[in-house]
């Protein structure tokens, strides 16, 4: 698989957005810079890699500056300096024990925080439609489309259109849409690539969406942030940006190597494990060339069977799955 | 289940694998032997305090006076005690657990010491705990203390349903502790979202601990809530409009009307998931129909208004102490009242922005988080009300108002990053994240934490006699606003770098200094804490120099000041009349402070009941019955709480009387004390000096 | 006419002030205890606000209800399992009882013979009794059916609304028969009429909520 990314990109684009955060000790960016990067180099949407985080950032900042400047900044000083101001031994400065009301002082105090709030609210109300989850992005070129599948501690993504399926790692083209479908085969979880933008949760028997893009290819880090049992704090991924020829590629080779995804395959799924113990447990049929996990031979209507085993709570009909095939099909 | 199985298993699921001591010994792994050498040691802990608690009671022969004077107790404040020390019972534990998580959090990197399952355990009861059995004692037990008082009744509405209410807290909070001991706790975190909750994800007994402790606690707060909004409705003195009472009690009146209505749900959900995992029921499940949904929705509907019952009675103290240590009548009462009700019915509308990532569209998330923005105005225009108030005031820094600025500086920086996760397409990135523990945490501890701490300095000269060490009460005070700091703020970095809540472990090495600071300022927390251990030893220590028997140490301004402290069972010789606003300042500005009352005449009050700690008994049993499936012991005590209140119905004379002589003695014997007094100065505040009398500096000075 | 309106009206805001006269509305206990009275108050006006929290608990087993409704998972839904007939005959029950109990009430503050309130309250006992065993036969007869609340969402919302408005009329009945045997051992003090004045209270209350389960269940599940 081909590495995209060299040592000066990844100290370029490591972890928080530098650029931003100059409050941060020199010692602590060097640390950071010099703290391993296990493939995932971008951890946080304040160092946005795609269109939906860049737009959070650029809120986040916004609302960050906006507050501190017009409601913190005021308070402190004015707690501040009215404090050591009034002081009980204070002799020079105005008592007046009876000062309840004094109307301007009024309006201010009501006002300030309406306009502030007004104000966000229009922001909030056409941002939040704006960057809806839902929403597919708008591209003159098609979307990739994956099915995302929850297990216990592990995510499984579905390619319908390629008939593959991975573990561990998220693979799609960048700079084109990416069109997610979530679901859960055990408990809720919430699926979330910091670096490209939105969270959403997967539920069992229902079926939610996720649109995000990537502008250039990257290595992101990607999690499940709702506690969901022991291995939970494992059951990350890594969500790979690729160019189109790059990632045509891995799709052969992942047609290739991958373990057929037949009953056997689903059952270690399915059962409670971590990404490593899965790679494990299936490793005497295939070995993995990057410690994921890449099945071939996943039928198309495979997600929307699964949706509905779990929402009738029966097993799978066995036309979800194929029977054992071939390699490199 | 027949009734064969209910008799051939006495102890129901219960065996000798349920004690995790016992499971640690038999076991080879060295990773289970570290976590149980944790639990059992907290185990230990549990079972060797109450073995000295009882050794202490026994050889001081205090069990006639801790039954008839405490426990059987119908009087408001001897009630309001026992739930703040519940309260701080509960702290320890749950500090402890908080320090224990940040230390694993430090060597998390890959590993650390703590099992999944461990951690798991820990973050849930700390959560519970902190919540349930730490925070809403402790508002209860100062809401209990001090609102009779201010508002110049003579008891709650209910006194007997009062000691009920503490009591079924008590058995919540009792089962909580049992499981350590016993088995072991949920997993599911405070708020428990099936269907990780459910018998198929999650077949043992921890989360019907949890269940059942919250059902208990729930019910608990809605009889407590009830019972305060009758008692400030009903039972205030004569002329004490509703725009005259102090604005703790207004706080109290609003807190108490959201338990009434937000207690419901949180009662209804557990109850609904208890019959999904006793009777196989399906609301939550993934299949045949259930809707995990309909739990968060319920759950918030609960759980957001719990937050502000939760942060508005620490907004009342907050105004009781900016008034009283500037010397200065509070600034704009009316826009805080208006402010307190606002937040209170905002509060009901904003449960859904828990969830904004379940994939509702775009606009209905947008209404829920400008709703939640709108709660920031009320909140914004209080913070400018209390500057206000401090503005041409004489300002004191004594530690109640230690606490008090504190939390105006971290208390805003609390709401600022609320607003954003009101703000949709921010939470849809920080949600679920350490950002969002940072932020409740900022809400709950400088808000809400700091504000109990506060009253509890303020007003426990009121209720013990003497005045708490100032030295000692200021280190903790700042351990704890430094060593909140020190936890939290690396937390909101932490967030934003992507780390999800509850982790154990982590791979990212860029976590680890943060997680450092982090811990540091945890075990700075747990100084602060025993700071506060220290502080009531030395007070207690040294109490008949800070006697302020004349009962109003800090020149206080309502009524529950005009009293001696600690007040008579029955507060008030005489019912007072109100005709104004900071009762007690007028009087004292009238020089009517200290008055013999024209006539004594009797005074009746109900007399002690044991139906408080029966109930409790029969209600923790009950519930420790239904965890372990011990079906003859969910009967019996059923049918004993049934029986025990049928019983209740036919008594008759429930109160008894305080005769006018002795009331006359009494109300004498303190109003002498008052005379002989001499007035002080603030500035002599916390010396021996100050017996409870204070001297009117109420002088206008113009510049 | 209008001013005849005013001096009503006037009446009334006079009343408020003077308490001799305006003590509460419905059943007065006598105007000479004032302490007592205000206790009473306080009691009646704490049992109100008791409803209101056990309505909010309703009005979530009703949601609850309505959002799964349609979950009904392949196995019996509304219209198999549901039966008018027995269900009109139980609304029938449940709103005769309330009369009659309001009877009762009127037999207290009027201070009839005490046989006469003992009569009305155990006309009340037995329809309170039959509206439970009959609303037990329902459910024998759903079970026979098949719509056990392990089926589907749609029958365990069913099974945690409808009997939980029966473990209230449950409670109810009971705390009919410690009236009664209040009244038998301390006869009509004022203790046992403020007992009477909260159950008749919950006792219309529980009517009111089986008017909404017979029109949010039953009408409009089998509409």
């Amino acid at each position: 698989m081909p590495k995209s990314t060299t040592p000066v990109s990844v100290l370029h684009m490591h972890g928080l957005g530098l650029q931003q955060t100059g409050t941060l000790s020199v010692h602590y960016v060097a640390l950071l810079l010099l703290s391993g990067c296990n493939s995932a180099e971008h951890l946080s949407f304040l160092n946005p890699q795609g269109p939906i985080a860049t737009a959070q950032s650029e809120h986040f900042w916004l609302v960050v500056a906006i507050l501190f400047i017009l409601i913190a900044l005021p308070v402190f000083i004015g707690t501040a300096w009215i404090a050591w101001h009034y002081r009980y031994g204070a002799t020079k400065s105005k008592y007046v024990p009876r000062w309840e009301i004094f109307k301007p002082l009024e309006y201010f105090s009501w006002g300030i925080p309406i306009a502030i709030v007004l104000f966000l609210s229009v922001l909030v109300w056409e941002d939040t439609e704006r960057f809806d989850p839902y929403h597919t992005l708008a591209s003159s070129k098609p979307a990739t489309h994956v099915q995302v599948i929850g297990y216990d501690w592990k995510w499984l993504f579905v390619y319908p259109e390629h008939g593959i399926a991975s573990v561990g790692m998220l693979a799609f083209p960048a700079e084109q849409p990416l069109t997610m479908e979530l679901t859960s085969a055990t408990v809720m979880q919430s699926f979330f690539i910091p670096a490209l933008g939105s969270q959403i949760y997967a539920m069992g028997g229902m079926v939610t969406q996720l649109n995000l893009q990537a502008d250039r290819p990257g290595h992101f880090l990607g999690e499940n942030t709702m506690y969901s049992g022991d291995g939970f704090h494992q059951q990350k991924f890594v969500a790979v940006a690729m160019t189109l020829t790059d990632f045509d590629a891995w799709v052969q080779q992942v047609r290739a190597t991958g373990i057929p995804f037949d009953a056997a395959a689903l059952n270690a799924i399915a059962t409670q494990g971590t990404k490593a113990q899965l790679s494990t447990a299936l490793a005497p049929a295939a070995p993995t060339f990057d410690g994921n996990v890449y099945f071939t031979g996943v039928k198309a209507n495979f997600f929307t069977d699964l949706v509905i085993s779990v929402m009738d709570e029966k097993p799978l009909p066995s036309t979800a799955l194929a029977p054992a095939i071939t390699k490199g099909q | 289940m027949s009734w064969s199985t209910i008799f051939n298993h006495p102890l129901g699921l219960l065996g000798a694998d349920s004690f995790p001591f016992l499971a640690m010994l038999s076991s080879d792994d060295s990773d289970i032997f570290i976590n149980g050498l944790l639990g059992s040691f907290a185990a230990a802990l549990v079972i060797i305090s109450v073995m000295v608690v009882v050794a202490l009671l026994t050889r001081y022969r205090a069990w006639r006076t801790l039954w008839f004077d405490w426990l059987t107790s119908t009087d408001h404040k001897k009630i309001g005690i026992m739930y703040v020390v519940l309260a701080l019972v509960m702290l320890t534990r749950a500090i402890a657990e908080a320090v224990l998580m940040r230390a694993q959090g430090a060597v998390g990197l890959g590993g650390g010491f703590l099992s999944s399952d461990h951690f798991a355990q820990l973050f849930s009861t700390h959560g519970t705990i902190m919540i349930f059995f730490m925070a809403m004692p402790f508002l209860t037990g100062l809401i209990n203390y001090v609102v009779p008082l201010q508002i110049g009744a003579r008891d709650v509405a209910f006194p007997i349903l009062n000691s009920i209410s503490l009591w079924l807290t008590a058995a919540g909070a009792a089962l909580v502790m049992i499981s350590l001991v016993v088995g072991a706790f949920s997993t599911g975190g405070w708020f428990g979202y099936p269907p990780y909750t459910e018998t198929l994800y999650n077949p043992g007994i921890g989360v019907d601990y949890w269940i059942w402790s919250l059902t208990l606690a729930s019910l608990g707060s809605t009889l407590t809530g009830i019972n305060i909004a009758v008692t400030i409705y009903k039972k205030r003195a004569p002329g004490m409009k509703l725009y005259y009472m102090p604005l703790f009690t207004w706080t109290a009146l609003c807190t108490a009307i959201m338990m009434i209505f937000a207690m419901p749900p949180l009662t209804v959900v557990t109850l609904q998931l208890a019959l999904d995992r006793y009777l196989d029921f399906h609301f939550f499940t993934n299949g045949l129909g259930g809707n995990q949904m309909n739990f968060l929705n319920m759950f918030w509907l609960f759980g957001h208004p719990e937050v502000y019952i939760l942060i508005l009675p620490a907004f009342g103290v907050y105004s009781e102490i900016f008034s009283t240590f500037s010397g200065k009548v509070l600034f704009g009462y009316k826009s805080l009242v208006w402010a307190t009700i606002s937040i209170a019915f905002l509060s009901f509308l904003v449960w859904l922005h828990h969830f904004f990532t379940m994939g509702q569209s775009g606009h209905i998330n947008a209404v829920f988080g400008i709703a939640s923005m709108l709660i920031g105005i009320p909140t914004g225009v209080k913070i400018y009300d209390w500057m206000w108030t401090m503005l041409r005031g004489r300002i004191r820094f004594s530690v109640p108002m230690i606490y008090s600025l504190a939390f105006i500086f971290l208390f805003v920086i609390g709401g600022i990053t609320g607003i954003m996760l009101a703000n949709p397409i921010l939470d849809y990135q920080v949600h679920n994240t350490v950002f969002l523990v940072a932020h409740f945490h900022n809400m709950v501890v400088p808000g809400v934490l700091f504000g109990m701490l506060a009253g509890y300095t303020f007003w426990f000269p009121k209720a013990f006699g003497f005045r708490l060490d100032e030295r000692w009460g200021r280190i903790s005070a700042y351990c704890w606003i430094f060593g909140w700091m020190g936890a939290f703020f690396p937390l909101y970095i932490l967030g934003l770098m992507g780390l999800p809540r509850r982790s154990v472990a982590y791979e990212q090495a860029s976590y680890v200094p943060l997680e450092i600071v982090a811990f540091v300022g945890a075990l700075l927390v747990a100084a602060a804490l025993m700071a506060l251990v220290i502080q009531l030893w030395v007070s207690i220590k040294y109490r008949e120099k800070n006697r302020v028997f004349v009962g109003d140490p800090w020149n206080g301004r309502s009524l529950e000041w005009a009293t001696s402290a600690p007040p008579p069972e029955y507060n008030f010789p005489v019912v007072p009349s109100i005709n104004d606003r900071d009762a007690f300042t007028a009087a004292k500005e009238f020089g009517v402070g200290y008055q013999e009352p024209d006539a004594y005449v009797n005074i009746e009050i109900p007399q002690n009941s044991a139906m408080g700690p029966v109930f409790g008994g029969t209600s923790f049993l009950l519930a420790f019955g239904l965890v372990w499936q011990i079906w003859w012991l969910v009967i019996l005590t059923g049918l004993i709480t049934i029986g025990t209140l049928v019983m209740r119905g036919f008594q008759r004379d429930t109160l008894k009387i305080i005769p006018a002589e002795a009331v006359c003695r009494t109300h004498q014997h303190w109003i002498q004390a008052a005379r002989l007094a001499l007035p002080i100065k603030r500035s002599q505040e916390h010396t021996a000096a100050n017996k409870g009398r204070a001297a009117i500096e109420t002088v206008e000075v113009p510049t | 006419m209008i001013s005849e309106l005013f001096k009503r009206l006037e009446f009334y805001l006079d009343a408020r002030q003077n308490k001799e006269i305006f003590i509460y509305p419905g059943l007065n206990l006598g105007v000479e205890h004032s302490d007592a009275h205000t206790q009473a108050e306080a009691t009646v006006f704490g049992f109100w606000v008791f409803l209101m929290s056990d309505a909010i608990i309703f009005g979530m087993a009703f949601a609850t209800y309505a959002t799964l409704l349609h979950g009904t998972a392949d196995s019996p839904g509304p219209r198999e399992l549901y039966h008018l007939g027995p269900i009109f005959i139980e609304t029938l029950l449940l709103l005769t009882s309330s009369f009659t109990f309001g009877m009762a009430s009127i037999a207290m503050k009027y201070k009839h013979p005490t046989s006469r309130l003992v009569g009305w309250l155990l006309i009340t006992l037995v329809l309170g009794v039959v509206f439970l065993g009959m609303e037990l036969n329902d459910f024998r007869a759903m079970f026979a059916a098949g719509g056990l609340p392990t089926q589907s969402g749609f029958l365990s919302g069913f099974f945690g609304l409808v009997p939980l408005h029966g473990l209230h009329v449950m409670a109810g009945c009971i705390w009919l028969v410690c009236m009664l045997g209040q009244i038998a051992v301390h006869g009509l003090d004022s203790e046992t009429k403020l007992g009477l004045l909260r159950l008749a209270l919950f006792w219309h209350f529980l009517d009111i909520v089986w008017i909404f389960i017979f029109s949010v269940v039953y009408l409009a599940g089998l509409a």
